[in-house]
């Protein structure tokens, strides 16, 4: 049982806000991208997913269980991400500007 | 490119002070709360407190029996990995010590396991001999779930990560296993005196 209305969850994001760190990563806008939950199988695009950002990294987590999903953060010059709780990411493949269209 | 969460980066001039670890600055009155996930809110009549030997539980109380133990009043300072520091907390609860005392022959390490998920890793050794406790009281009131309520680990020698919130059990290994930010490159012991908040400071 969790509460919704204490100053953590007040404080709680949405994985929007994510999209910068990951940015640094990732080719394409993976905010956009589904992941399916290794914990309950749930699949929801990662922006909808919850962010816990009052943390010594950003923690990610499924919208349905609260499992962690994934964990994003920066130390001394290096990224470091764990996808621990992403079994399947799913992206449209980036379109390529063709100059003859 | 700025990739660091909200807790870090707050560090401040201020003149120097002995109970200040490297790095750290003095939160003053506040007390921040960082949390990676939801405040559990486990009702009491649910709650138990559990050692695990590693073959199985060897001793669990339940909140009454928890809170009918003998406590001990404390005043300690804290140091979160975040950088903050705060002087002269108080609190009340009972000591590791306590809790291990009917465990023959306790493995070296220990894994705090939290409502939530959350876990740990400690040294036995930095559990006992008065240096860690369980507590239910901050400041003459009823630990507050966003502090880590009904009951925590605390550890105040070490960075504050490892006074796990929110505390269910403490289980007794042969080996050294990573809790949740422990592999996420957090250091393994995390001493604030050395600095030790990454893996190889």
């Amino acid at each position: 049982m969790t509460d919704t209305t204490d100053a953590v969850s007040a404080r709680r994001l949405d994985g929007n806000a994510a999209g910068g760190p990951l940015a640094a990563l990732f080719a394409v806008d993976v905010t956009a991208a589904r992941s399916r939950c290794a914990a309950c199988g749930t699949t929801a695009a990662l922006g909808e997913h919850l962010l816990y950002a009052d943390a010594p990294a950003m923690v990610l987590r499924c919208p349905s269980c609260t499992e962690v999903v994934l964990r994003v953060g920066t130390r001394e010059g290096y990224v470091l991400l764990d996808l621990r709780g992403a079994t399947l990411l799913t992206v449209p493949v980036p379109v390529v500007a063709d100059d003859g269209a | 490119m700025s990739v660091l969460s909200r807790g870090f980066g707050r560090g401040r001039s201020r003149p120097a002070d002995d109970r200040l670890p490297p790095g750290q600055y003095d939160a003053g009155d506040a007390f921040p709360v960082l949390s990676a996930g939801p405040t559990p809110h486990t009702p009491l009549a649910r709650w138990d407190l559990a050692v695990d030997d590693g073959t199985g539980t060897r001793a669990r109380w339940t909140w009454e029996e928890f809170r009918a133990l003998p406590h001990e009043a404390l005043t300690v300072d804290l140091h979160c990995v975040t950088k903050w520091s705060k002087f002269g907390t108080r609190w009340e609860g009972v000591a590791v010590d306590r809790l291990l005392q009917d465990v023959p022959d306790p493995a070296p390490y220990v894994l705090a396991t939290s409502d939530g998920g959350y876990t740990t890793n400690l040294p036995l050794a930095d559990l006992t001999g008065g240096r860690a406790w369980v507590v239910d009281t901050y400041a003459g009131e009823p630990l507050a779930p966003e502090h880590g309520g009904p009951a925590r680990l605390l550890v105040p020698h070490l960075y504050l990560w490892k006074s796990a919130k929110w505390l269910r059990r403490l289980t007794l290994r042969a080996s050294d296993e990573p809790g949740f930010w422990e592999t996420f490159g957090y250091h393994l012991y995390g001493d604030p005196w050395r600095e030790q908040r990454y893996s190889g400071d």
